[in-house]
C-alpha cells in the first residue's frame, strides 16, 4: 500500500466503525444491561427494560442508530509514536465523521459557537473531538469511539475542594450530581469520576474512566474499595431504569486519578447513559483492523 | 387493558389518567424543543403548526429522504424535558397542547400547567429510538427546517406509540418529584456510612 491508499484504508475503516458503534452496544454493556434486567421486578422497570431490549433487536434488524442522539463525536486515541500515518490521522477522522454522517445515517449535532448555527456535517471547530495520548515504541493507533447524547453530557461537572473536605467530599459531590441529574440522564448510568488537583484534568480523567471495560477496579486498591462503595450505595439509592425507580441505578463506577496539589483536590464527574456507545478499534500498521469492544465483529 | 390517546385529545379523555399509568398515542405527534419554545415564549413568534388537542415530543431526530423524495423517521428518542420547564407552563396555555412527550420528569410550573389546562407529561423510554420511530406511520411536513435536523418540527402521524409512562398528570401529580424526594431521603445514611470508609487523608 502505498500513503494515499493507506489514507483511504483507514478513513473507510473508521468511517465505517464509527456507524456500527452507534448501532450496537458493546459486548461488556449489553451483559451488564441483562444482569440488571434480571434483577428487577416492578411494573414501571420491566415496561422500561423491554422497551430498552426490544430497541436494540429493531436497531440490529433495520440497522439503524439505536438511539437518536449520536452524539457530538468523540476519538480518544492511544497512538504509537510509530504509526505511519501520524500526520494524517486528524484529517482522516474528519473525513471519517463526515462519510459516516450520510451513511449511518448519524444526526446533526456540531453547532457552531457564536454563529450558533448547525453545520450539518458533524464537523466544526475542534469538533470531532480528538484527544492524543502517544505510546512509545508501537507502531499501530487504538482509537476509542465515543457517541455521548445530549442527556448524559449534561449532568457532567466538576469541582475543586479544599484538602479539608477529604474524600468524603468527593463522596458527597457524586451522589449530589446523581441524585438531581442523574435520574434525566437514562440510568442505569456508567459513572466516571476524575480525582486530580486541578479541575481540567480531572475532567478528562472523568471521561477516560468511561472507556475502561464496567467492571474493572482502579490499580490502587482504596481506589478500588471507593469505587465499590459508591457503586452500591448508588444502587441502593435505587434511581431504576429511566428514573422510574428499581432495584439498581448504575452499570458501573469508575474512578480515574492524577497526583493532586497538596492544597486542592479537583474532582469531576462524567456519566453515560445505558445506551453506552462506546467502540474499540486497533489499526496496525499495515492498515489492518481489529475491534476490541464488540466481538466477532467485521465492518 | 392497553390505555390508547387518540387526537384531538379532549379534556375528559384525561380525566382517569393517573402518574404512573402507562399509555400510547395514535394520531399526530410534532417535535417541539429548545429553540421552538424560545420561539413561541420569548420571541412570541406563531408556532407554524396549530397544536391545539395534538401531542408534542421532546425530541430531536435522525430523518433520510426515501427515493420517492418522502421523509423517513429513522431514527427517534426524547431528550431531556426539564430543559423546556422555563416555558412549558405558558407553551401549554398558549398552544392547547395535551400531551407532551418527553424524557425524565418537569417541575412545578409544568405540574401548574397541567392542572390548569388540562395536560399531560408523560416519558418515552429514553434511548429506544428506533422503537419509536416505528411508531411513525409517515412524516406529513416539517417546519421551520432553519433550525437543522434535531430542532426541526416534524409533523408526524403514529399509530400505537408508546410505551408513555405518565410522568404528570391532570390532577398535581408528578411521578419523577415523588422519585427524587424518596432517593434524596435514601441518599443521606447512605453518604454518611461510606464517608466513615474513605478518610484517606489522615
Amino acid at each position: 500500500m502505498n500513503k494515499e491508499q493507506m489514507i483511504q484504508s483507514m478513513t473507510d475503516t473508521m468511517a465505517r466503525f464509527t456507524g456500527y458503534m452507534g448501532k450496537r452496544l458493546p459486548d461488556d454493556v449489553m451483559a451488564k444491561l441483562r444482569d440488571l434486567r434480571e434483577q428487577e421486578d416492578s411494573y414501571l422497570a420491566k415496561v422500561v427494560y423491554d422497551s430498552m431490549f426490544e430497541n436494540q433487536e429493531i436497531a440490529d434488524k433495520l440497522d439503524r442508530p439505536c438511539c437518536q442522539d449520536t452524539g457530538v463525536i468523540q476519538y480518544y486515541l492511544k497512538a504509537g509514536a510509530g504509526f505511519p500515518l501520524l500526520s494524517e490521522v486528524q484529517g482522516i477522522l474528519r473525513n471519517a465523521v463526515m462519510i459516516a454522517t450520510k451513511a449511518a445515517p448519524l444526526r446533526h449535532n456540531a453547532v457552531q459557537i457564536f454563529e450558533e448555527k448547525n453545520t450539518g456535517t458533524n464537523t466544526g471547530e475542534r469538533v470531532p473531538i480528538v484527544n492524543w495520548d502517544i505510546v512509545p515504541n508501537s507502531n499501530s493507533i487504538e482509537v476509542e469511539v465515543y457517541m455521548a447524547g445530549g442527556g448524559c453530557s449534561l449532568p457532567g461537572q466538576g469541582k475543586t475542594l479544599m484538602p479539608g473536605d477529604g474524600y468524603e467530599g468527593v463522596v458527597k459531590f457524586v451522589f449530589d450530581v446523581m441524585t438531581s441529574y442523574g435520574v434525566n440522564a437514562c440510568p442505569p448510568l456508567l459513572v466516571g469520576i476524575g480525582i486530580a488537583g486541578s479541575i481540567e484534568v480531572a475532567a478528562t480523567l472523568s471521561k477516560k474512566a468511561l472507556f475502561r471495560p464496567i467492571g474493572s477496579r482502579h490499580h490502587d486498591s482504596r481506589g478500588a474499595q471507593m469505587e465499590l462503595l459508591i457503586e452500591e450505595g448508588l444502587n441502593k439509592i435505587g434511581l431504576g431504569p429511566q428514573g422510574v425507580s428499581g432495584k439498581n441505578s448504575v452499570l458501573g463506577v469508575h474512578i480515574e486519578s492524577a497526583a493532586r496539589h497538596p492544597s486542592t483536590i479537583s474532582v469531576a464527574i462524567s456519566v453515560g447513559c445505558w445506551a453506552h456507545r462506546r467502540g474499540t478499534i486497533r489499526i496496525h500498521e499495515d492498515m489492518s483492523y481489529e475491534i476490541l469492544s464488540h466481538k466477532g465483529v467485521t465492518l | 387493558m392497553k390505555k390508547v390517546l387518540t387526537t384531538p385529545i379532549k379534556n375528559e379523555d384525561l380525566e382517569n389518567i393517573t402518574a404512573g399509568d402507562v399509555v400510547y398515542l395514535d394520531g399526530y405527534l410534532i417535535t417541539c424543543r429548545d429553540v421552538a419554545h424560545r420561539r413561541l415564549i420569548e420571541l412570541g413568534r406563531e408556532l407554524p403548526v396549530d397544536l391545539n388537542g395534538l401531542a408534542i415530543f421532546h425530541a430531536g431526530p435522525i430523518v433520510a429522504k426515501d427515493d420517492n423524495g418522502q421523509w423517513q423517521m429513522i431514527s427517534i428518542g426524547p431528550t431531556t424535558s426539564m430543559r423546556m420547564e422555563k416555558f412549558e407552563k405558558e407553551f401549554i396555555a398558549q398552544t392547547g397542547v395535551k400531551l407532551i412527550i418527553g424524557k425524565g420528569g418537569m417541575g412545578a410550573d409544568t405540574v401548574a400547567g397541567c392542572k390548569n389546562h388540562k395536560a399531560l407529561h408523560a416519558v418515552f423510554p429514553g434511548g429506544c429510538a428506533v422503537l419509536a420511530a416505528n411508531g411513525v406511520e409517515e412524516i406529513e411536513r416539517v417546519e421551520w427546517e432553519d433550525l437543522g435536523m434535531p430542532e426541526s418540527l416534524w409533523v408526524s402521524r403514529v399509530k400505537n406509540f408508546g410505551p408513555l409512562i405518565i410522568s404528570i398528570d391532570t390532577k398535581g401529580n408528578n411521578l419523577f418529584e415523588t422519585n427524587k424526594a424518596k432517593f434524596n431521603e435514601r441518599k443521606k445514611p447512605i453518604v454518611e456510612e461510606i464517608c466513615k470508609q474513605v478518610k484517606f487523608i489522615k
